[in-house]
C-alpha cells in the first residue's frame, strides 16, 4: 500500500486530486448551465417551427432537418471511403513506402484546423466545382465534412480490422476463398462494432463542426429542398443567432438539443456498442 | 455431385461457373480499395493546391514579411497587416497552455498514479466528453459566463486601472481561459498514456530507495515520460492555434496590437483563424485573395509545429534505452 | 503395404527461403495416398513450413521464395498455371490452436461449400450432416446447429474445424499440430478419427509428441533446421533409426 503523503507533500497531492475533480466539475458546470438556460424555451413549438427574423424568434425545425441531411450525406461519403482505405491499409498491403505516405497523409489531414478545411471547400466545391455542387449546398458541406473526419474513421476501422485474429482468416483463406471474400464474409462481420464505433464517433464531430461549414453550407433558414441547396447546422445556427441576432434564450436552446445530441451519441458510441458486442459474441471455448 | 475432384481442375483454365465470380470480384475490389486509401493523400495535395493558389497573389505581391509585420489591417485600403492577429492568436495560445499544463498535467497525474478505478470511470468519461462538446458551446459559456465574470472583474476590482475599451469582459484572458479547458483533453490523454508506458522498473527501483509517491512521481516518472510531455504540449499548441469558433465569440475581434503591459491580458483582440471566418462571408475578391493569404500564414505555422513534433518524437524515441 | 499404394504428394530438391533465412533445404520426399505420414523435429526444424508449402499458405507470407519441384498428382503445386484456389480446396488444413468462424456450427460447415458457389439449402444441410458425422461431432451437436461455434469445448471446436475442411472434400489433409492445444481425452478421439479417415483421405500431420507420431502414422519424416534427415516406416524409426540425429532427437538428448 502506497503510503499517504506528509507535510509539503500533502500540498502536491492535494492539487493533483483536486485537478482530477477538476474536470468533472468544468464538465457538469458548463453542461448544466446551458442545460438549465435553455431548457425553459425548449418546447414542442420550438422543435416544429420555422424561425422568424433570422431566428431570434420562432422555432428551429428547418435547422434540425438540415442537420439531419447534412450527417446523413457525410456519413454516406465518408463511411465507405474510410472504411474502404482501413481495409486496402490492414489486409492487402504490407508496410511500405506506399502505405507509409498514406498514413503520412492521413495524418497530415487530422491535424489541419477547420478553418482551413472551410478555405479549400469554398475554393474547391463551392466555387470550382460550383457547377455540379451548386455552390453553398449540401454537397458542398458533406464533402468539405468528408474531408475532415476521414482520418478518424480510417484510424479506428484499422483498430476494428486488427482485432480479428489472424488465425481466422488463416482458416478461410485455407479453404479456398478468395481475399475479398475472406473480408466481407468474415473480417468485416466481426470487426463491424468497432467499424460503428468510429462512423457514431465521426456522427459527432460532424455534428459540432461550425467554421467550416459556415464556409460551405451558406447558412440559409429555409428548408433543404435537395442535397443542392444550402442549409445550417444546430451548431452554425447557435454561432449565427448568439452573435446576429443577440437572442440568447434562442442560443440557449439551440445549445441544449445539441448537447443532448452530443451526449447520445457519445453515449451510443461508448456503451451502446460494448453492450451490443458482448450479448452477441458467446464464451470461448472451455477445454 | 462429385466426391472426388480430378487433376483438371486445378489448372486456372477449367473454371466451373461457382468459382468464376469470387475472382472476378477480387480483380475489381483491389483497386477500388487503394483509390479508398489514397484519398486522403490526394485531398492533403488538393488542400495545399488550393489555399497556395488563392492565397499566392497577395502573399507574393504585397510580401510575406510586409504581411507579418504589419500592423495594420483594412482590406479596403489593401492593407493587409497582420501582426495584430498573430500576436493575438500566440498570446491567447500562451494563456490557455499556462493555464492548461499544470492542470492537465495534474488531471494526468492522477488519473495514472493516484486515482482508484471507480475514480478514474467517473472522471475518464468526463474527459472524453470535454473533447466532445462542440466548439460552439464552448463559446456560448465563454460568452455568457466567463466574459460577464470577466466584466465583473474589469469594471470593479480592476476599473481604476484599465482604460474603458478592456472593460468590456471580451478580452485575451477569456480566450486564454476557454482555449485552456478545450485543450484538456489532448494534454491528460497523452501526457496519462506517457506516464503509464514508463517502465514499472522505474517505480520499482526508486520504491526500492525509499523514495515517496510524490518524490517518484516527480523525479523519476515525469523526466522518463518527457518526450510525451512535450508531444502533448505541442499538439495542444496546435490545437489552440486552430480553434475558431470558441475565440470569435469570447476574443471581441478587434484588430489591434495589446498595449499597455500587462493590461493588454484584458484587451479585446483577435486571432487569425477568426479573421479568416469572419471576413469570408462579405469579403471582395481582393479581400477573399488576402484572407486565403493568412490562411497560407496560419497552415505555415501548424505544419511547422507538426514538423517540429515529428522530428522530436522520432528523435526523443531514439534517445531512450 | 505402402509398396502398393500411388505416390500422392513428391517433392524433389524444394527449398523454402523467408528473405535471407532458409528454412527448407533441398527436400526430397514421397508421401503415398490413403496413408497417415507424420513429421516429426524440434521447433524450427521447418516441418510445419513444408507443410504449408503442400497448400501454398506460405504465399501470405511476404520475400518467400521457393525453388526445386513440389508435385500433387504429378502436377507441380508452384506452376503459374495453378489456381490456388482449387488447390487449397482439394487440399485442406486444420490448425493447431482451434479457429472456428464466430458463427453458428452450421454457418462454420457451409462456410466452404458456400465460397465454392453452392447456393441450395437442401444441398448445404446434407453436406454439413455428413461433414459432422464423418468428423464425429454430429452426435454431441445434432439439435443446435445455430448455436454459436464459439459455445462449444476445445476438443469440439477442434473436430468441427475438421468437419469444416470435410465439407470441402479435400484428397489431402494438412494437420499442423492439431491436438496441442487440447487435454488428452480429446487428443484421444481426434487420433481415432484420423484412422477412420485415412481410408478416405491422404494426411499428413505435423507433430511435436513422439509418442502420438508413433501411435498414428504409418510413416514419419523426421526434420532438422530445414532438412529431412530421415524418412522412413514409424515402427523402423522409433525402433531402428538409421541417423544418429535422428536417434538423438527420439531418444531426448535434444529437442
Amino acid at each position: 500500500m502506497i503510503t499517504k503523503p506528509k507535510g509539503k507533500e500533502r500540498i502536491i497531492y492535494l492539487f493533483l486530486v483536486l485537478s482530477g475533480y477538476a474536470t468533472l466539475v468544468i464538465l457538469c458546470s458548463i453542461i448544466v448551465y446551458i442545460l438549465l438556460k435553455g431548457f425553459s424555451h425548449i418546447s414542442l413549438e420550438f422543435i416544429t417551427q420555422t424561425p422568424r427574423k433570422m431566428g431570434a424568434e420562432g422555432g428551429i425545425f428547418p435547422v434540425i432537418v438540415g442537420t439531419f441531411y447534412f450527417v446523413t450525406l457525410t456519413i454516406l461519403i465518408a463511411a465507405p471511403l474510410g472504411i474502404g482505405a482501413a481495409i486496402y491499409l490492414h489486409e492487402y498491403t504490407r508496410e511500405g513506402t506506399i502505405t507509409r505516405i498514406i498514413r503520412f497523409g492521413t495524418e497530415l489531414l487530422a491535424g489541419i484546423p477547420s478553418i482551413i478545411f472551410g478555405l479549400f471547400g469554398y475554393a474547391f466545391f463551392v466555387v470550382l466545382l460550383g457547377d455540379i455542387t451548386q455552390g453553398w449546398s449540401l454537397l458542398s458541406g458533406a464533402l468539405t465534412a468528408t474531408c475532415m473526419i476521414l482520418p478518424t474513421i480510417i484510424r479506428t476501422s484499422e483498430e476494428a480490422l486488427k482485432t480479428v485474429s489472424r488465425s481466422l482468416r488463416e482458416a478461410s483463406l485455407a479453404l479456398g476463398a478468395t481475399r475479398w471474400q475472406t473480408i466481407y464474409k468474415v473480417v468485416l462481420p466481426s470487426s463491424l462494432p468497432g467499424i460503428l464505433t468510429g462512423i457514431i464517433l465521426g456522427i459527432g464531430r460532424a455534428v459540432g463542426e461550425t467554421a467550416a461549414l459556415l464556409l460551405t453550407l451558406g447558412g440559409s433558414l429555409l428548408m433543404p429542398q435537395s442535397l443542392f441547396h444550402g442549409t445550417r447546422t444546430l451548431s452554425m445556427h447557435l454561432y449565427m443567432v448568439a452573435m446576429e441576432t443577440g437572442n440568447m434564450d434562442a442560443a440557449y436552446a439551440t445549445g441544449v438539443i445539441l448537447i443532448i445530441i452530443v451526449l447520445l451519441i457519445n453515449f451510443i458510441a461508448n456503451y451502446g456498442i460494448k453492450r451490443l458486442v458482448t450479448r452477441n459474441t458467446t464464451t470461448t471455448a472451455r477445454s | 455431385m462429385n466426391t472426388t475432384l480430378n487433376n483438371n481442375t486445378l489448372k486456372k483454365e477449367k473454371l466451373n461457373s461457382g468459382l468464376a465470380l469470387p475472382k472476378v470480384t477480387e480483380a475489381i475490389v483491389r483497386p477500388i480499395l487503394f483509390a479508398a486509401a489514397v484519398t486522403a493523400v490526394i485531398i492533403i495535395i488538393l488542400i495545399g493546391f488550393f489555399i497556395l493558389q488563392k492565397g499566392w497573389p497577395v502573399l507574393s505581391t504585397y510580401g510575406l514579411w510586409n504581411m507579418i509585420s504589419g500592423t495594420v489591417w483594412q482590406p479596403t485600403k489593401e492593407l493587409y497587416g497582420i501582426l495584430p492577429m498573430i500576436t493575438g492568436t500566440f498570446y491567447i495560445t500562451f494563456i490557455a497552455l499556462v493555464i492548461g499544463i499544470p492542470f492537465g498535467l495534474a488531471t494526468a497525474i492522477y488519473l495514472a498514479e493516484i486515482a482508484g478505478s471507480k475514480t478514474a470511470a467517473l472522471i475518464r468519461p468526463a474527459i472524453e466528453l470535454l473533447a466532445a462538446i462542440p466548439s460552439v458551446i464552448y463559446g456560448l459559456f465563454g460568452m455568457v459566463v466567463i466574459n460577464a465574470l470577466m466584466r465583473h472583474l474589469q469594471r470593479g476590482l480592476l476599473s481604476g486601472i484599465l482604460p474603458p475599451d478592456y472593460q468590456l469582459g471580451y478580452s485575451v484572458l477569456s480566450g486564454g481561459i476557454v482555449l485552456s479547458i478545450m485543450i484538456l483533453p489532448t494534454i491528460i490523454n497523452i501526457v496519462e498514456d506517457a506516464l503509464k508506458a514508463v517502465p514499472h522498473t522505474y517505480k520499482e527501483a526508486a520504491f526500492a530507495l525509499g523514495s515517496t509517491h510524490i518524490q517518484t512521481i516527480f523525479k523519476v516518472l515525469i523526466p522518463a515520460a518527457k518526450s510525451g510531455i512535450v508531444s502533448a504540449v505541442m499538439l495542444a499548441m496546435g490545437r489552440a492555434i486552430g480553434e475558431t469558433m470558441a475565440l470569435i465569440m469570447v476574443i471581441g475581434n478587434v484588430t489591434a496590437l495589446p498595449e499597455h503591459g500587462l493590461l493588454s491580458l484584458f484587451a479585446p483582440s483577435s486571432s487569425l483563424t477568426a479573421t479568416i471566418a469572419l471576413e469570408m462571408g462579405y469579403a471582395g475578391p481582393e479581400h477573399q485573395a488576402a484572407l486565403f493569404a493568412v490562411g497560407i500564414v496560419l497552415f505555415g505555422i501548424i505544419a511547422l509545429l507538426n514538423a517540429f513534433v515529428i522530428v522530436f518524437t522520432r528523435r526523443g524515441g531514439q534517445q531512450q534505452l | 503395404m505402402t509398396e502398393n499404394k500411388n505416390t500422392k504428394v513428391s517433392a524433389e530438391n524444394l527449398s523454402l527461403w523467408y528473405g535471407p533465412f532458409q528454412a527448407l533445404k533441398d527436400i526430397h520426399i514421397c508421401i503415398k495416398e490413403k496413408e497417415i505420414t507424420a513429421l516429426i523435429g524440434p521447433s524450427g526444424c521447418g516441418k510445419s513450413t513444408f507443410l504449408r508449402t503442400l497448400n501454398r499458405m506460405n504465399d501470405l507470407i511476404p520475400s518467400v521464395k521457393t525453388e526445386g519441384s513440389l508435385l500433387i498428382d504429378n502436377q507441380d503445386v508452384n506452376s503459374p498455371d495453378i489456381d490456388v484456389v482449387a488447390l487449397r480446396k482439394k487440399v485442406g488444413m486444420v490448425f493447431q490452436s482451434p479457429n472456428p468462424f464466430p458463427m453458428s456450427i452450421f454457418d462454420n460447415v457451409a462456410y466452404g461449400p458456400k465460397i465454392h458457389g453452392i447456393r441450395n439449402k437442401d444441398e448445404l444441410s446434407h453436406i454439413v450432416i455428413k461433414s459432422l458425422k464423418k468428423a464425429a461431432l454430429w452426435d454431441e451437436v445434432k439439435g443446435q446447429l445455430n448455436k454459436s461455434a464459439l459455445s462449444l469445448s476445445g476438443g469440439q471446436q477442434q473436430r468441427l474445424c475438421i468437419a469444416r475442411v470435410l465439407a470441402v472434400e479435400p484428397e489431402i489433409l494438412l494437420m499442423d499440430e492439431p491436438t496441442s492445444a487440447l487435454d488428452p481425452i480429446s487428443t484421444l478421439r481426434i487420433e481415432e478419427l484420423l484412422q477412420e479417415l485415412k481410408n478416405q483421405f491422404t494426411i499428413v500431420i505435423v507433430t511435436h509428441n513422439m509418442q502420438q507420431a508413433a501411435r498414428v502414422s504409418h510413416v514419419t519424416g523426421f526434420f532438422l533446421t530445414g532438412e529431412l534427415i530421415e524418412y522412413d516406416l514409424t515402427e523402423n524409426i522409433f525402433t531402428k533409426p538409421r541417423n544418429k540425429k535422428t536417434e538423438d532427437y527420439i531418444t531426448g538428448r535434444f529437442g
